[in-house]
């Protein structure tokens, strides 16, 4: 609900206007009958003939008035609704872009990708809607009911008699009514996430002969939907003849209270007919007004999901300037962090000075990939710091530190576009430095076999390239921008041992000044770096350069032995 | 700087102007609902019940009021009673009509739109593997949530007021016959009017609805897409430049609501002006028959009263017109994918592999993913019972196409691959497929324990049976160490689980498996080699006696391959093994040698 307030204030002053035009419009409307009834029971009976014409002619202004105001409204309230929803889902977007890595992850990816679509549909439809019923039914309500005051006062306040049930039920409906809503959104994020899964594993699963027990979960899923609406419109069908019957009954007991009244002489038979007529109109303005509520339920919903995201407090803030001289460039000081209970990474220690090369290599899940993490600052240590020639990294502006980096992770993201914008990444690079990029990421072969070379599309996640050119690409990428700091996460995996070494060849020769920090398999791929470092369980158990190692860390030299075919080529 | 990425993903292929008519839409529509027909009747009597029920109503009131209508200290106390009491009786009945009625169409709904979703989902999963290659997974997902919710809406809300406003019209049309026919053609002209005014344009804002689905389909795709990418697009702090593409992707979407909006909602007001119109004309015509005397005042009055009945329904049907149209256009949407080519179906009497021997042929093999350009050019080898083989070349040679082909992810376009000399084309896929044990570089984990994730490529599958895979994987101390063990959830994202021990999960989900072949593309390209080392004898126990194809880059890990197939721009320009090939000197030796060359 304060979702709404909150972004339909700016716009009330529209609203309004949109309001007033569509206010006029409908009095436009209701002077039809009006006429209609003043030329058969006045204008007729006369049989003046011009009269007659001159009436109709008004009919028709009237008409063209209605019809135009009419449009004209429910544009303006289109406009209301789609610059609503337009700041609405851009703030929403902004905020997921910002939420940090682990509140990412705690909100899930489909819940976060239906909540910028479905959510934000259910929105639009219901900011629109809203506008227009929301309108013409109070009008014809508060005209309703005045016109029945001057008849009877006294009748009028049987009929309202009935006006606080109407209330509590819309009231206990709407107030049921959310929540179901809002579990049905929660089945909806099951859904997308069961179809996404179908989507990005339909390679295993149709390798796997799954597809049947996939269709069986999804028929589940496809249930829990079902069930969820069910459960929830069922609650809102009771409104609408709750409605019709507390209205009618209003309408009964007016009846009975005349048969009273008209005995005691108090009013006039007739005066219970032009009541009915507007009994009608209200009963209609009524009916209009449940169903506002019933809409907004599941607007509420829904606006409650995207407010739960845009009020989530951001983590992950800029600490106070924490700057150190130091000499090093890279320095992580006694750093430990933990994704949950376990320790990813305890006492990590290392100093890098500008220029140099560290390479990380270690079991798999010994947390090489974490301290990439930290360093990019996707998650805050849990002790120790992290230091960029000195400065402590949770006191740098994002745009501060993102800017020094080139990365290229282990399961990296490409997108339908071209060559170009996926290596250039929005930086507005030159096209020589894409170039120099792609020649040092023994890209430059690839793409210029392809007919469009730099310009070539990809599809969606990059699928139609092999593994090999998806890595050349993402290092590309990494390169493009002459980085400060240069992390490749495991990047060279799906090279060959040539190209590899070619890569390393053009690293060491092209960017002497980037410092850089390589997670690999290979020894061979850091063989040459100014420090090696070797993990087990998140904790170093061998630091120092390949030399070094080879002579004190037996593990790294056992891997050293397997990996060069047992002989030992220096 | 634009970014178009869903363009190729709306409309797959130029769609058949007949598939897209509107009465091609409307009759599979109509095919689903035709399913629940007998609620369908159910529902339509109920309807035209409590209809008849609200005339009911105010004519007891009638009849009541009649009672009241002697007057002061006459009214006629009993009959009043009588009335007011079977108003209530009426009103109450009426209501719970109303409410049955409500709960049958929900039902209705619901079940239509079950079965909708089911079958779209049904046929996402027999569509071979290339559309979702080609297709922004976001797009896909914007259909089978977005629009086939717009048909669900239009369903629920707008199939009562159409029968009702039907029911309406038709009783109105025919009093106003019986006052008078005269006056009745006056309307004659007006609503032939109102038809070709509303089909005008709904012909003419058909596109910009269909594009307000299409557009919200492509923020789809590109929020899925971009939402994926999190991670990289913080490390290159690209969020303002990502926020920026996304407004404008969130503009075009909420631009093109606004102009179907914009025009859609002049139907309404148009329909509600000629009948406002035509209102004015027979107030106008009523009146001069009535001077001419060819009408009595009585009967202008109630005709008048009639043709007002007459108007309402019809200005509520143009008011849902822009409903309609929405739902019709995602319908379209929704068909469209329904009507994609699925994989071929198995050949009449399918060979159905059971315990396949494992003798793999491929001949004279041509393959390209698309036609104009080929992959795989004349492959020709053979992979004896038991054999390993191992493929390397230069990235993009083919050698993931090569996986593609076997488990007929793709058919060949020229030559057959044979499995025990039965050509694979005749056989059925999922017997096939399951002759095959897979395990590919990208990983791929479902939400859902980790236990269900290791035992899903077999049924019954014991916790023994599991923890040894994971035992011989070596991921599963790994496993002991979280805190639910085999229990665990692991969300997709899975953050905490490194690329390296999905990679090894996978494995021990094929190692599970009774497949009498093969297939590790890039297996372990990022386990480490000391783990890799580990469960290389695992590797090798589960190669065993089974053909095994075996992509990877580290020559270590297939040195001991029985052939070795080097291809070079899907051609196998070297086959044989480890020595062989190392006396060749060809492309194999240097691929070998370059391993241990530094780069200093």
């Amino acid at each position: 609900m304060n979702l709404f307030l909150e972004y339909l204030k700016p716009l009330f002053g529209r609203m309004l206007k949109g309001f007033s035009v569509k206010f006029v419009g409908t009095i436009m409307d209701l002077f039809l009958p009006l006429i209609l009834a003043y030329i058969i029971d006045v204008v007729i009976p006369t049989g003046n003939i011009n009269r007659v014409l001159l009436w109709g002619g008004a009919m028709v202004i009237c008409s063209i008035l209605a019809v135009t105001l009419s449009i004209k409204a429910n544009r303006m309230a289109s406009g209301v609704a789609r610059d609503a929803v337009e700041d609405i889902r851009h703030d929403l977007y902004d905020k997921i872009t910002y939420l940090s890595a682990s509140q990412a992850d705690q909100y899930g990816t489909p819940s976060l990708i239906s909540r910028l679509t479905s959510d934000t549909y259910n929105l639009h439809r219901t900011i629109g809607l809203m506008q227009r019923i929301g309108v013409r039914a109070p009008v014809l309500l508060i005209g309703g009911i005045l016109m029945t005051v001057t008849l009877d006062p006294v009748l009028t306040l049987v009929m309202m008699g009935v006006l606080p049930f109407a209330t509590v039920t819309v009231y206990y409906v709407s107030k049921k009514g959310v929540p179901l809503f809002d579990l049905l959104q929660q089945e909806v994020d099951k859904l997308v996430r069961t179809v996404r899964e179908n989507i990005t594993g339909a390679r295993v699963i149709k390798a796997l002969s799954k597809t049947e027990y996939e269709k069986t979960r999804f028929e589940g899923v496809n249930q829990g939907v079902v069930d969820a609406e069910t459960k929830a419109n069922r609650t809102m069908a009771a409104t609408t003849p709750l409605m019709n019957l507390f209205l009618n009954l209003g309408l009964t007991a007016v009846v009975l209270a005349s048969a009273y009244r008209v005995n005691a002489g108090l009013t006039e038979p007739g005066v219970i007919i032009a009541f009915m007529t507007y009994f009608t109109i209200i009963l209609n303005a009524m009916l209009s007004i449940t169903r506002i509520f019933v809409l907004l339920s599941r607007g509420i919903a829904s606006a409650d999901r995207v407010h739960t995201i845009l009020h989530t407090e951001p983590e992950l803030e800029i600490q106070p300037l924490d700057q150190k001289p130091d000499t090093a460039h890279i320095r992580f000081d006694h750093v430990s962090f933990a994704y949950e209970k376990s320790y990813t990474l305890e006492d990590f220690d290392f100093a890098l000075n500008k220029g140099e090369t560290l390479g990380i290599i270690g079991a798999t899940g010994s947390g090489k990939t974490t301290i990439i993490k930290l360093l990019l600052r996707l998650y805050d240590a849990d002790s120790g710091s992290i230091r960029i020639n000195g400065k402590n990294v949770n006191s740098m502006s994002l745009k501060e530190l993102h800017t020094k980096f080139g990365a290229a992770f282990q399961k990296d993201f490409l997108y339908a576009d071209t060559l170009t914008e996926n290596i250039d990444f929005g930086r507005n690079l030159s096209h020589e430095k894409i170039v120099q990029a792609t020649e040092a990421a023994q890209a430059k072969e690839f793409i210029d076999s392809l007919d469009e070379g730099l310009e070539h599309r990809l599809t969606a996640k990059g699928t139609n390239l092999s593994g090999g050119q998806k890595q050349r690409v993402l290092l590309s990428r990494a390169l493009a921008g002459n980085p400060e700091i240069l992390m490749l996460d495991d990047s060279s995996s799906a090279l060959d041992y040539k190209t590899d070494a070619q890569l390393r060849k053009a690293l060491t020769e092209g960017y002497q000044n980037t410092t850089t920090i390589m997670v690999a398999q290979r020894i061979s791929s850091i063989q040459q770096a100014d420090q090696i470092i070797m993990l087990e369980k998140g904790r170093i158990i061998g630091k120092g350069t390949h030399k070094e190692l080879m002579k004190t860390c037996e593990p790294y030299r056992e891997i050293y032995y397997n990996q060069s075919g047992g002989k030992e080529i220096a | 700087m634009r970014r178009g990425g869903g363009k190729q993903a709306t409309n797959p292929k130029a769609p058949e102007t007949l598939k897209t008519s509107r009465f091609y839409v409307l009759k599979r529509l109509w095919a689903y609902l035709f399913h629940y027909k007998w609620m369908l009747i159910t529902a339509t009597i109920l309807m035209v019940i409590s209809n008849s029920f609200s005339l009911v109503g105010p004519y007891l009131s009638g009849l009541a009021i009649n009672s009241i209508q002697p007057g002061e200290g006459e009214v006629l106390f009993q009959q009043v009673f009588f009335y007011v009491g079977l108003m209530i009786g009426f009103f109450v009945l009426s209501s719970v009509l109303e409410y049955f009625m409500q709960i049958l169409m929900i039902r209705l709904t619901q079940r239509t739109i079950r079965r909708l979703r089911r079958d779209v989902f049904n046929k996402m999963a027999e569509l071979p593997v290339g559309f979702f290659d080609k297709h922004q997974t976001g797009d896909i997902i914007s259909r089978i949530t977005y629009d086939i919710d717009t048909i669900n809406q239009s369903l629920q809300n707008d199939f009562i007021q159409i029968v009702t406003s039907a029911i309406t019209i038709i009783g109105s049309l025919t009093m106003m016959l019986i006052i008078s026919p005269i006056l009745t053609l006056v309307f004659g002209v007006t609503i032939p009017a109102s038809i070709l005014l509303t089909k005008y344009m709904v012909t003419r804002f058909r596109p910009l609805f269909k594009k307000r689905s299409v557009k919200l389909g492509e923020l789809n795709g590109y929020v899925e897409e971009m939402i994926s990418g999190q991670q990289t697009i913080k490390a290159y702090h690209q969020e303002e430049n990502m926020i920026e593409r996304f407004d404008e992707k969130n503009n075009e979407a909420v631009t093109a609501y606004y102009q179907a909006d914009y025009y859609g909602s002049m139907v309404g007001p148009s329909i509600n002006f000629i009948n406002n119109l035509s209102l004015s004309l027979v107030s106008v015509a009523g009146a001069l028959l009535y001077l001419f005397n060819y009408l009595t005042l009585g009967g202008v009055s109630s005709f008048v009263l009639y043709s007002r009945r007459f108007s309402g329904p019809i200005n509520e049907l143009a008011n849902i017109i822009s409903e309609l149209q929405s739902a019709f256009a995602a319908a379209e949407r929704v068909f469209l994918l329904m009507d994609e080519p699925s994989e071929a179906k198995d050949v009449l009497d399918a060979h159905v592999f059971d315990q396949a021997e494992g003798n793999v042929r491929m001949n004279k093999v041509n393959f390209g993913y698309s036609p104009d350009k080929m992959t795989i050019h004349d492959l020709d080898f053979e992979a004896p019972s038991g054999n390993v083989i191992a493929v390397v070349g230069p990235t993009g040679a083919g050698k993931t196409t090569l996986v593609n082909l076997l488990m007929r992810f793709y058919d060949p376009s020229e030559g057959t691959i044979e499995l025990d000399t039965v050509d694979t084309t005749q056989a059925t896929r999922e017997s096939l497929r399951s002759s095959y044990a897979m395990v590919l570089q990208d990983t791929w984990l479902f939400s859902g324990t980790i236990f269900e994730n290791l035992a899903y490529g077999k049924e019954n599958v014991t916790t023994e049976e599991v923890e040894k895979a994971a035992k011989t994987a070596q991921i599963h101390e790994y496993i002991m160490s979280l805190p639910n063990g085999y229990q665990t959830v692991i969300d997709q994202e899975g953050l905490n689980i490194s690329q390296g021990q999905k990679q090894l999960l996978t494995i021990a989900r094929a190692m599970i498996l009774d497949a009498n072949l093969l297939i590790l593309d890039e297996a372990t390209s990022n386990v480490d080699t000391q783990t890799e080392m580990k469960i290389q004898e695992a590797m090798q126990e589960l190669m065993n006696g089974k053909t095994s194809f075996v992509i990877a880059h580290r020559l270590s890990t297939i040195r001991n391959a029985d052939t070795i197939l080097v291809v070079r721009d899907g051609r196998i320009v070297e086959q044989g093994n480890h020595e062989e090939l190392l006396e060749k000197e060809g492309l194999y030796s240097d691929l070998y040698h370059s391993q241990f060359e530094l780069s200093a």
